[in-house]
């Protein structure tokens, strides 16, 4: 209790030279923080969008370059046991202009069903009918963001847009439904799958989504899918058959890296925070050697010395360490307002991130505490 | 008050240092007792083994050879922790230079042998103040030592030597770095302090500084003699010898 007074005692006398001490600690706990937490705000903002996509939607997509899959093809799969429906779609990438304003958006052909199995919801107007499909008609569903770009706040549905330089007349827009993995699901155009293919100049079919009757079954029904594109497509490494689950899965996997990666490194900082206490440690060893001697003169034995160096550092690195969880707080408050990206902080992380800077006082502390436990109270004494 | 029993016995305590290659025998061979509630005088000039010698007493080196009893113990051969623990216990220091903790205030430092004792706060205050009081600084307890004149300091140092209560007080040029007046006040006090029944122990290079004890020894080429007082009278080589 007295070593923990006379430790605060001697940081007092100090400020400035224990606030730059700490200044490496605190740098290192909140940006360990900082990162965590974005790391795991975006993992859990693309589980959210995931999830929120159906997990009774299972994606086929074709993936060889050689093999044909045509619309035919995919109907096939509505035979099999269990499923409700399928969408069958064809994207590109396309140019839509209205007037003077134009931006590139993703392209999606599909049937009246993609609407259901993708779980959307119209803000305005209608979507895709059959009757589109069998007549190749040139009519456009747009995204919320290309409607906002390119019609701002006006209601698009009765004007027309040029899609490749096409006339499309506008029917629909889709309510937003948020972005994931950094591509927007907003900035797209939604059109007849004939046309679409038309558009994308291919009689292919790219993927298929396909919603099943019992979210349970799913695993059922996904390899009862795969035996069927078997059967169409010969070559199993042509096409995968994937549920949310999975995708959820590999987004997950991709950003604990991230999250690992950028707490790593924000660990080695603190290390390096480390390095500054023993140096200053160090310093502080050689200018008090004098004190030293006169403590050791009037009876400090070699533990009374070592302990109360070793707990001027810890008291130095879990305040650095403090400070540094209140920083990154701040800062990862800040980060989400400025840029509207979601964070999520974990309280595990920021109590490791304390403890393993009270750890890094006591490792860093060690060798500058001995030094000066070791002292000969003679040589001390006569240190001027 | 000379009680015949002595607290210091020194027999035949031998040491050396090799300084820039050359072995330097800084004691050869010094017996000495000390009886308790004497006030003796160590003289001798620089050179001469006088801080060696004060270094043994102050069981802050340990001799080469020969026998140390301090109070009847043994602590020539003893291990650093019990030296420390010794020093903490049985020796008062008051150094020339004062040696305060500058960051701790007069309370603070008179308290800290108390601390190394490991004595409850409670406790430690009220001895601290006492000692304190005794060399009359008690309303200067929660100055920095940068506040207080040198005499002041030497005071608060004197004090700090007393709160452990120890049985010898070990002055090593305790008016070294006074002027005369407040050098006088500083050996009134602890001429006070011997009547009071404490052992001191004063090491000096000044033969009026050392006139003060009741016996005189001089250290010289690390061979201790008594009588010094006279020596240094008879040969008129008091001071200027340094």
């Amino acid at each position: 209790m007295q070593t923990i007074k006379m430790a605060l005692k001697s940081i007092k006398g100090n400020k400035i030279r224990a606030f730059l001490t700490m200044l490496g600690i605190i740098i290192g706990v909140s940006s360990v923080i900082v990162m965590v937490a974005i790391g795991q705000g975006s993992t859990k903002e693309v589980q959210d969008q995931i999830g929120s996509l159906g997990t009774n939607v299972l994606t086929v997509s074709v993936t060889g370059s050689d093999v044909t899959f045509k619309e035919d093809d995919a109907n096939q799969i509505q035979d099999v046991n269990g499923v409700e429906a399928i969408a069958p779609t064809v994207s590109g990438r396309v140019t839509v202009k209205n007037g003077q304003t134009n931006t590139q958006v993703s392209m999606i052909g599909t049937t009246s069903s993609y609407l259901d199995v993708r779980d959307l919801q119209l803000q305005s107007g209608r979507f895709i009918a059959d009757l589109d499909h069998d007549n190749h008609s040139k009519i456009a569903v747009l995204g919320s963001d290309t409607a906002q770009t390119l019609f701002g706040l006006g209601d698009p549905v009765g004007e027309s847009v040029k899609v490749n330089g096409t006339s499309y007349k506008v029917v629909g827009v889709l309510e937003s439904v948020g972005s994931s993995l950094g591509t927007s699901g907003d900035s797209t155009i939604i059109v007849p799958l004939s046309t679409g293919q038309r558009l994308a100049s291919t009689t292919e079919i790219g993927s298929v989504y396909v919603k099943v009757e019992n979210e349970d079954a799913i695993n059922f029904a996904s390899r009862l899918i795969e035996q069927t594109m078997y059967t169409i497509v010969g070559d199993t490494d042509s096409y995968s058959v994937s549920s949310q689950e999975d995708l959820m899965e590999t987004a997950s996997s991709v950003n604990e890296t991230m999250t690992l990666m950028l707490g790593g490194s924000a660990a080695i900082s603190l290390i390096v925070g480390g390095i500054g206490i023993m140096n200053i440690m160090l310093v502080s060893v050689s200018e008090r050697t004098k004190e030293i001697g006169i403590r050791k003169a009037i009876g400090a034995k070699r533990g009374n010395i070592l302990l109360q160096f070793l707990i001027e550092s810890m008291v130095l690195s879990s305040f650095g360490g403090i400070i540094g969880v209140g920083i990154g707080v701040i800062s990862a408050q800040i980060y989400t307002l400025a840029t509207g990206t979601a964070i999520a902080y974990s309280v595990p992380v920021m109590l490791l991130s304390f403890v393993f800077s009270l750890l890094v006082g006591v490792v860093f502390g060690v060798f500058p505490a001995n030094k000066a436990s070791k002292l000969h109270p003679i040589q001390a004494l006569r240190y001027e | 008050m000379i009680i015949h029993e002595p607290i210091i016995q020194i027999k035949s305590m031998k040491k050396m240092y090799e300084l820039g290659g050359e072995t330097v025998m800084a004691l050869q061979s010094v017996s000495l007792d000390i009886q308790k509630g004497d006030f003796i005088s160590i003289i001798g000039p620089s050179g001469s083994g006088k801080s060696t010698f004060m270094n043994m007493i102050g069981c802050l080196d340990r001799p080469d050879s020969g026998e140390y009893f301090l109070d009847s113990e043994e602590v020539g051969k003893m291990k650093s922790s019990q030296l420390a623990a010794i020093r903490n216990k049985k020796i008062g220091f008051i150094f020339q230079n004062f040696n305060l903790i500058p960051k701790l205030t007069a309370f603070e430092n008179v308290e800290l042998p108390l601390i190394y004792r490991e004595m409850k706060a409670a406790e430690r205050r009220e001895i601290a103040l006492g000692a304190l009081k005794k060399v009359g600084l008690a309303d200067r307890a929660n100055h920095l030592p940068t506040q207080l004149s040198g005499g002041q300091q030497q005071r608060v140092a004197i004090a700090r030597a007393l709160a452990g209560n120890p049985p010898i007080l070990l002055a090593d040029e305790p008016t070294g770095a006074l002027d005369s007046k407040t050098s006088k006040e500083i050996l009134e006090i602890m001429n006070s302090l011997n009547e009071q029944g404490h052992t001191i122990i004063l090491i000096t290079h000044d033969l009026e500084v050392a006139k003060r004890a009741n016996r005189v020894v001089r250290i010289h080429d690390g061979q201790l003699y008594e009588n010094g007082g006279e020596w240094f009278a008879d040969n008129k080589n008091g001071t200027e010898e340094h």
